[in-house]
């Protein structure tokens, strides 16, 4: 009995304790880069710092590996078990916002204004993620190669024809002084093709979905521009002038650099190898297919899901995310392309004159972002089926139409993706 | 027995609860869950509801069709051959993206072939199904004779009175031990295409003349290679189970069968091989099941490439219930699927029967 008066007295202690304990309240993060020791060194700074710069919010970090990020984001999604502040793949975003995993970032348009088009996210009208970096893809080669084979460098303004690119890769070929005259990177399955073929497919005039209505692919990945680009495609494997799906990973990693590739097409997270394998490498625009040289965009971006209590919380971190000096560190650290021109300036590679700033250029100007629609999740599956099917020999127009029936059922079951 | 299934036995059916209703949850749920699904247009998470649908999923599935293709004729009405003397025949896509043909919209060619002049063409509405589906029996139709094969050939050379025998029985187990994930990992590199062990030993034995082969990216090796692969992973667990019903075997037969004057062929043909009859029913039982839930690594190693050669039924199901988020789709194969080995299994019941 004389235990009682005790116990109470510590419950009204602890009561009272409480908001104090509460003051700082828990915002949890998920980070897809787990593995990467210099990007979870960046990510944590980042969430370290904000801890210390306020007393009202704590943000911890959950990071996983990439290739099962979004499974793990689905899973928790189905379960109802999601963190506050996600980080999201820009084209994933439109999916992951229809679906009711995301809410929308409140967060004013005039602070991501001289932001690179890449890194927003919008869906139906409103902001839903912002990224700190972008990523570009860029023709790798280096210019005694082309000095040796007579090759005209490209430039912004005058990339490659169809015909000049496809001379130079023959010649090359010819020559037998490499394994292979151009390395497409086979080997990345998953997100990689849409992401970095499906821009040839727009240069030759075709897309994945028709973006004017979202309801079909019929006629864009199935017409005549989109069968040029398929027997052009096809066409690359059978002269064997870049290695095939079964290409070796290893392989895409050393291939370029130890000079068994003569061209690589690949993203500036791997041009930092090669600065420092050659003096004389060059980032060159994608060849113009006769639609214009296009490259894709949009990379990792950070947004908020739709379960959290605290949006002002996890919108405030984001905020203090986008400063440029944590823009420019990620691009220090990893190579990314800084999102404006400010944080570019601060940093050693995409300032002016700097080795990769010709990145920056071709994010601004040639990036077109993937189909925003929420259906991309699984037109982007079709389309990476059809495209290592083409390579490895199916015929080109039946391929096309079966992927163009598969989008157009699936756009269907879905009742139009609430365009 | 069934009164003493039902009567005063309360305590073997409490036993029993835990392990029953397990069952029941992760089991028998799912799968009438599959069922229910399978009519559905469940999508994996949509802000759509879900709607009854019927038999549609089945349809998109399994839907067959013939188109007879007859041969293209000029304006004089001869028929039309290329360079090579061969027929020339209209594209499919003329028939099956035709408005006129709404009962072929959206089918493809799965084969062909030739009656006379005319070619007979067999569209499905799912190819990509129907070759998971061949794919599935072959691998099945390999694996149970081959694996269960070679698992008794070890268990009798391992079933013998020899120094060291148990490093023998380890090393032949051990790959059961290992992650099907990290296994299919390590053959990745076994059979890559430019410089695998495989084609490394290949090269060397033959002094250089074998010309490299990339096992995993050709249609007509991809398939093999897998089947190879997975027999030498899963053999030693079966080998157990026959050593198991080796050592059930009384040595009394073994030794009448010598005083009898029985040649090796005879004891094994005459004593050993009735001795293992239930075990080879639960052997051919459980490869033939195991090799119907083929996943792991054609997840790992081709994820059904080149050209659908290596695709299977649960790694279809997969790839669409969670990678397409279609949980209907899904379902569907996965209640195809199950209706194939329920068949399957009592088929294989009744021919291994006891005959009384």
């Amino acid at each position: 009995m004389r235990k009682l008066p005790r116990i109470a007295t510590a419950l009204v202690a602890t009561l009272s304790l409480s908001p104090a304990a509460l003051a700082a309240t828990e915002l949890s993060m998920w980070y897809h880069g787990a593995g990467n020791e210099v990007e979870s060194k960046l990510i944590n700074q980042i969430v370290s710092d904000f801890n210390a710069s306020q007393s009202d919010w704590t943000v911890t970090i959950e990071s996983f590996p990439q290739e099962s990020y979004n499974d793990s984001v689905v899973a928790a999604a189905l379960a109802g078990n999601l963190p506050d502040i996600i980080d999201v793949d820009g084209p994933v975003m439109p999916n992951w916002a229809w679906s009711g995993y995301m809410q929308p970032l409140p967060i004013d348009e005039s602070e991501i204004a001289d932001f690179l088009p890449g890194t927003i996210g919008r869906w139906d009208g409103k902001l839903y993620s912002v990224g700190l970096w972008d990523a570009a893809v860029a023709t790798v080669t280096r210019r005694s190669t082309l000095e040796k084979f007579d090759i005209r460098v490209p430039t912004l303004d005058q990339p490659w024809t169809a015909e000049e690119f496809d001379a130079a890769l023959m010649k090359i070929k010819d020559s037998g002084e490499f394994d292979y005259a151009i390395d497409l990177g086979m080997a990345w399955t998953g997100e990689w093709y849409p992401y970095a073929f499906s821009p040839f497919l727009q240069s030759f005039g075709g897309d994945i979905v028709d973006r004017s209505t979202y309801q079909s692919a019929e006629g864009v990945l199935n017409g005549d521009a989109a069968l040029a680009f398929g027997e052009w495609w096809q066409s690359l494997f059978t002269r064997e002038l870049t290695p095939g799906t079964s290409q070796d990973p290893a392989d895409r990693e050393t291939g370029f650099l130890e000079g068994r590739y003569a061209i690589q097409w690949n993203g500036n997270w791997a041009a930092v190898p090669m600065l420092e394998a050659y003096d004389d490498v060059l980032f060159l625009p994608a060849p113009d297919f006769g639609n214009g040289s296009t490259i894709g965009a949009a990379s990792w971006q950070f947004g908020i899901s739709a379960s959290s209590q605290h949006p002002d919380g996890a919108a405030a971190f984001i905020k203090f995310a986008l400063q440029d000096k944590y823009m420019a560190a990620f691009s220090d650290g990893i190579g990314l392309i800084p999102p404006t021109p400010q944080s570019a300036a601060m940093t050693e590679k995409y300032n002016e004159g700097g080795p990769l700033e010709v990145f920056y250029g071709l994010s601004k100007a040639q990036a077109l972002v993937r189909p925003v629609t929420p259906g991309y999740v699984v037109a982007a599956k079709v389309f990476e089926k059809a495209l290592a099917d083409i390579a490895n020999g199916a015929d080109v127009a039946d391929t096309l139409d079966a992927a163009v029936d598969e989008i157009n059922a699936d756009i269907e079951k879905n009742g139009g993706y609430g365009h | 027995m069934a009164s003493k299934l039902t009567t005063s036995n309360a305590a073997g059916w409490a036993f029993a609860l835990p392990g029953f209703g397990l069952i029941c949850l992760f089991i028998v749920v799912p799968f009438f869950l599959a069922f229910a699904l399978s009519l559905t247009n469940q999508r994996l998470i949509s802000p759509n509801p879900t709607e009854y649908v019927g038999f549609a999923n089945y349809k998109s599935l399994l839907s067959l069709a013939v188109i007879t293709l007859e041969p293209e004729r000029d304006e004089a009405g001869e028929i039309v051959r290329a360079e090579d003397g061969t027929l020339v025949y209209p594209r499919v896509r003329t028939i099956t993206r035709n408005p006129d043909f709404p009962e072929y919209r959206g089918m493809r060619e799965w084969f062909r072939w030739h009656s006379g002049d005319n070619a007979r063409v067999v569209v499905a509405a799912d190819v990509v199904f129907m070759k998971a589906l061949v794919n599935t029996l072959t691998f099945a139709l390999v694996i149970a004779p081959g694996q269960g094969g070679l698992a008794l050939l070890l268990a009798l050379l391992i079933n013998q009175r020899l120094r060291g025998i148990n490093i023998f029985r380890t090393i032949y187990f051990m790959p059961v031990v290992v992650s099907i994930v990290v296994v299919s990992l390590l053959w990745r590199f076994i059979y890559d295409g430019n410089d695998g062990l495989l084609n490394n030993i290949l090269s060397s034995l033959t002094f250089g003349l074998f010309e490299p082969i990339d096992w995993l990216g050709r249609t007509d090796t991809a398939l093999g290679s897998i089947i190879a692969m997975s027999i030498w992973q899963a053999v030693g667990f079966h080998m157990v189970i026959w050593l198991a019903g080796l050592q059930t075997i009384s040595p009394t037969l073994y030794e009448v069968a010598q005083i009898e004057g029985a040649s090796k062929w005879q004891t094994f043909r005459y004593v050993t091989w009735p001795g293992l009859r239930n075990t080879a029913v639960l052997v051919l039982i459980v490869i033939t099941m195991q090799a119907f839930a083929l996943f792991a690594q054609i997840d790992v190693m081709t994820n059904g490439g080149p050209l659908d050669s290596t695709q299977t039924l649960v790694f279809q199901a997969v790839e669409r219930g969670y990678g397409k988020q279609d949980i209907s789709g899904g379902s569907t194969i996965s209640v195809v699927l199950f209706l194939i080995v329920l068949t399957i299994s009592l088929i294989q019941r009744y021919l291994t029967r006891e005959r009384s």
